[in-house]
């Protein structure tokens, strides 16, 4: 009786709202404190006043545990830094080694205690590096997922569900229409494309943290063994990747020789997708424009963007994802945030979950 | 139908004509029949099917899902068959049962009712997955918009089987979906299907541009000269009591003009310009082109438009005489035969292209240089001893159009191109001034992405970068200001008055001519300038 049982926690929750404001017993019941003590959103990010410290802030603060590397969550400039050694990696290709202060890498699956506050990492399956956050004190549990997803992707760990109180989600493509597709048929729809059109390239716009060495490791998997031209943003990331044992095969800048006409015909190139509208672009031979994401689910997206072959791939959760793992971890509370809330918050009061949108400001929804 | 489906999905996103021939000819060459041909026939708006309305479609969606997931949804999306074709969702057992094929789905829509065809399309989008199922419902209500002409289509075809695309425009009339012998035949593996129907469309000669090089050429004992007008070119053929107009390209527009087909009480086929009339001060007169357009792309005509702007046709040429196929003669002959074929026409609704006579070149330039009408676009060349072939060979015809009007105008707005040119500001918005002198701001008068060469494109585009002063999503605004900005010398055809545009005026087929780097901006043309060309262009009428 999932539903009864929200109706009874919210009645429960005000009743004991309306016991604290008039008797001041903040903090002496611990079993029935309010979560918000524990993580709460601020126009900084997520903030925790029992521990003093953020969750992916977007200003810079004293203190901030970072999620994944991908820059609206991983800023730099804060006074110290805890997160994944990887996502930490990520930071300091990024951003230079001097981007926090103090740096301590976290543990998957390990406690570390901050100011009273218990702190677990666990993976998220969204890039290499990323992780969910769970943070627990006097037995009431939040996790913090960051962006995550549950469709397998070869160049990270997977999801790893945690039993929680409280679930922070991500609702980036939090409507029912995004589904994505296996990401074997989308690989195989740029290979045909590929052989149907040998005298052209075929430039791939994917992000240059995560999308894009998931393309270029799902293309490996694809059989496709020939050279993947790189725009040089990707450079230093997939060298990277390569170092934490992703085998992305054999890549080469997609750079002009002065001395040698270069051919790119035929070829695959990957870059990020604000490179494709740029004069960098016209080095190649009539190119076919494919783009890299969740929104090329939606034909009108794809052909504003002017693209001429989407590829409906994403780092993120799809609809289905998403209602399956609140399903799964069965929370109190859901807690929506960046993307689109209104459809998520609206399937949990059908299904009996309580959850409200977080109203964080700063990530890019878009971002994919 | 995923096949199908995917095929979609890539037409209505490849912008450039090679690249949508090339996943066209794949397409015939990898699928089997009947699926290619009916794929072709709805890509060509040539399937009969029963079709459903949108409002039963969301009555289906609407026992499956929340009504507010649904209205999210929707509004995200922003097409009816694209969001259910997403949000629809279906046990696995089911959709791994048999897929069906689009000649299922054809053949099974084809002896349907609208109600049974809503509860086929409801099982059918259990089995399908979301870009069929979107494919589907493209196909069921009627809303196939693809970017893909039917002429487009027979190139595909001709491509497919490396045949002329005359050939296949000449037997297209004759065949229907599924096209097994068409395809047969292009795959080499049956005889060239024979023209069944009554009145085929006959492939239409044309013309070349008449250049320097050639006007020795021109000769009065060699060529006939007569006005090029401005409507469009039109097949009329009337054969065992079968009467058809065909466009240029062999496409069927009998259906559009009615007012031509009911006196076409003849037999054989003339080749001529479709014009209209419209009502001028005293009597009727011919319209402007913009006048012709009311008539055209339309599926029905009003008996209102049949009066206000009746059509007719002025005669070129003869290609059937009764019973006699005559394109094998010399132009004069046909010339001869096809004025005492004219006799027995309706007047109101044909009449002859007249003859121009000269003796030397010289009075052709005179003659180019100040047409008698407006809708005159300039001169047709015609060698008198010229056999009617199909294509545009170079020699017998020539056309040599009327000189364009210019204009000086500010690049104001560019927007990015696609495909080869998704890197450059490639189309470019125009305007001129308007307002009092002292006091001039620009009014926007018609966009142009050609007539430019590659390296201009690049000093274009540079410039567009450079001179930005807002963005909207693909489109910049450049600075226009009296002193700074970038004058183009705009070409045009003929100019429109238009009510869709702020200016007034709309021009036909717009281009860039010259890059007036030299030029300040405020001494480009202003409004008035184009406003007394619409004036002079109504004083010759």
């Amino acid at each position: 009786m999932p539903y009864l049982r929200s109706v009874f926690w919210q009645q429960l929750c005000a009743w004991f709202d309306k016991l604290n404001q008039r008797y001041a017993i903040e903090g002496r019941i611990s079993l029935l404190k309010r979560p918000e003590t524990l993580l709460r959103s601020t126009p900084a990010g997520l903030y925790s006043p029992a521990g003093d410290f953020y969750i992916d802030p977007v200003r810079p603060v004293e203190r901030a545990l970072i999620t994944h590397g991908h820059s609206d969550h991983a800023r730099s400039g804060h006074r110290k830094v805890m997160a994944t050694q990887q996502t930490l990696d990520i930071m300091a290709l990024r951003y230079g080694p001097g981007f926090a202060g103090e740096t301590q890498a976290a543990e998957l699956g390990k406690t570390t205690g901050l100011n009273g506050v218990a702190i677990n990492f666990h993976p998220a399956g969204h890039v290499l590096g990323s992780a969910q956050i769970a943070v627990e004190k006097d037995g009431m549990r939040i996790v913090a997922s960051g962006d995550y997803k549950r469709a397998s992707d070869p160049t990270c760990l997977g999801f790893e569900p945690i039993a929680c109180d409280v679930f922070i989600t991500e609702a980036t493509f939090a409507l029912p229409v995004f589904r994505h597709p296996d990401s074997r048929d989308e690989m195989a729809k740029l290979l045909k494309s590929v052989e149907q059109f040998p005298e052209r390239s075929h430039l791939v716009g994917a992000y240059a943290l995560g999308k894009a060495q998931r393309v270029i490791r799902l293309l490996r998997d694809a059989g496709y063994d020939r050279t993947i031209y790189i725009h040089g943003a990707l450079a230093k990331l997939c060298d990277y990747y390569e170092t934490q044992g992703v085998k992305l095969g054999p890549l080469a800048p997609a750079t002009l020789e002065k001395d040698s006409a270069p051919d790119f015909a035929g070829t695959i190139v990957v870059g990020p997708p604000s490179a494709f509208q740029d004069r960098w672009a016209r080095r190649f031979p009539d190119p076919v424009s494919c783009f890299a994401s969740g929104w090329m689910r939606i034909r009108q997206r794809a052909r504003q963007g002017g693209v001429e072959l989407p590829i409906i791939l994403s780092d993120h959760c799809d609809w289905d994802e998403l209602t399956q793992t609140i399903t799964e971890l069965d929370p109190e509370q859901v807690w929506v945030t960046h993307g689109r809330e209104e459809a998520l918050v609206r399937w949990c009061d059908l299904n009996g979950y309580a959850a409200r949108p977080l109203h964080l400001v700063g990530y890019e929804d878009e971002g994919d | 139908m995923e096949e199908f489906a995917a095929l979609l999905d890539r037409l209505v996103l490849t912008p450039s004509r090679n690249g949508k021939l090339t996943l066209l000819a794949d397409y015939f060459r990898d699928t089997p029949d009947p699926d290619r041909g009916l794929a072709l026939a709805a890509i060509t708006g040539d399937l009969n099917i029963a079709n459903v309305k949108p409002a039963m479609l969301r009555t289906l969606i609407a026992e499956r899902m929340d009504e507010q997931l649904f209205a999210y949804s929707y509004d995200y999306v922003g097409d009816l068959a694209e969001t259910i074709s997403l949000v629809w969702s279906a046990d696995e057992p089911l959709r791994s049962n048999s897929v069906p094929t689009l000649g299922d789905v054809v053949t099974a829509l084809e002896r349907a009712s609208r109600s049974d065809a809503v509860r086929m399309v409801e099982k059918w989008l259990d089995q399908l997955d979301a870009s069929a199922r979107y494919a589907l419902l493209k196909l069921v209500t009627g809303g196939m918009r693809i970017g893909v002409s039917a002429r487009l289509a027979k190139q595909a075809l001709a491509q497919f089987g490396q045949v002329d695309v005359t050939e296949i425009e000449e037997l297209w009339h004759g065949l229907t979906p599924p096209y097994q012998p068409l395809f047969a035949w292009l795959e080499k593996s049956a005889e060239k299907p024979e023209s069944l129907s009554a009145a085929p469309f006959r492939p239409v000669m044309l013309s070349t541009p008449l250049e320097e090089p050639d006007y020795s050429r021109i000769k009065a004992e060699e060529y006939v000269a007569e006005w090029k007008w401005d409507g469009i070119r039109v097949q009329l053929t009337s054969e065992r009591g079968q009467r058809r107009i065909y466009s240029r390209t062999g496409d069927d527009i009998s259906h559009a003009f009615p007012d031509i087909a009911d006196y076409m009480t003849f037999e054989g086929t003339l080749d001529g310009e479709l014009l209209v009339a419209r009502s001028g001060d005293k009597e009727m007169e011919i319209g402007a082109f913009g006048d012709l357009q009311q008539r055209l792309n339309r599926k029905t005509v009003s008996a209102r438009q049949l009066e206000s702007h009746p059509a007719f046709v002025r005669l070129y040429d003869l290609l059937v005489d009764g019973g006699d196929d005559i394109r094998t003669l010399p132009f004069a002959q046909r010339r001869t035969r096809l004025e005492a074929f004219a006799k027995q026409l309706e007047p109101t609704r044909f009449d002859l292209s007249p003859l121009i006579t000269y003796d030397h070149f010289d009075d052709l330039v005179e003659l180019r240089k100040t047409p008698p009408h407006p809708i005159i676009e300039g001169l047709m060349l015609k060698q008198r001893s010229s056999t009617y072939v199909p294509g545009r060979p170079k020699g017998p015809w020539f056309k040599w159009k009327r000189d364009p009007f210019i204009i000086d105008a500010v690049l104001v707005y560019a927007q990015r191109g696609h495909g080869k040119r998704s890197s450059y500001y490639s189309d470019y918005t125009f305007a001129v001034w308007t307002g009092p002198e002292t006091e001039p701001h620009l009014v926007p008068v018609g966009k142009a992405y050609f007539g430019f060469t590659d390296e201009e494109l690049k000093q274009l585009d540079a410039f567009v970068r450079n001179n930005t002063t807002e963005r909207f999503g693909p489109v910049r605004s450049v600075r226009a200001e009296p002193q700074h900005g970038l004058v183009l010398e705009v070409a045009f055809e003929g100019l429109n008055r238009s009510k869709r545009h702020k200016s007034g005026v709309a021009m036909r087929f717009p281009r860039i001519s010259r890059l007036r780097w030299d030029k300040p901006p405020i001494e480009a043309d202003r409004l008035e300038t184009l406003e007394a060309m619409l004036r002079d262009a109504q004083a010759i009428e």
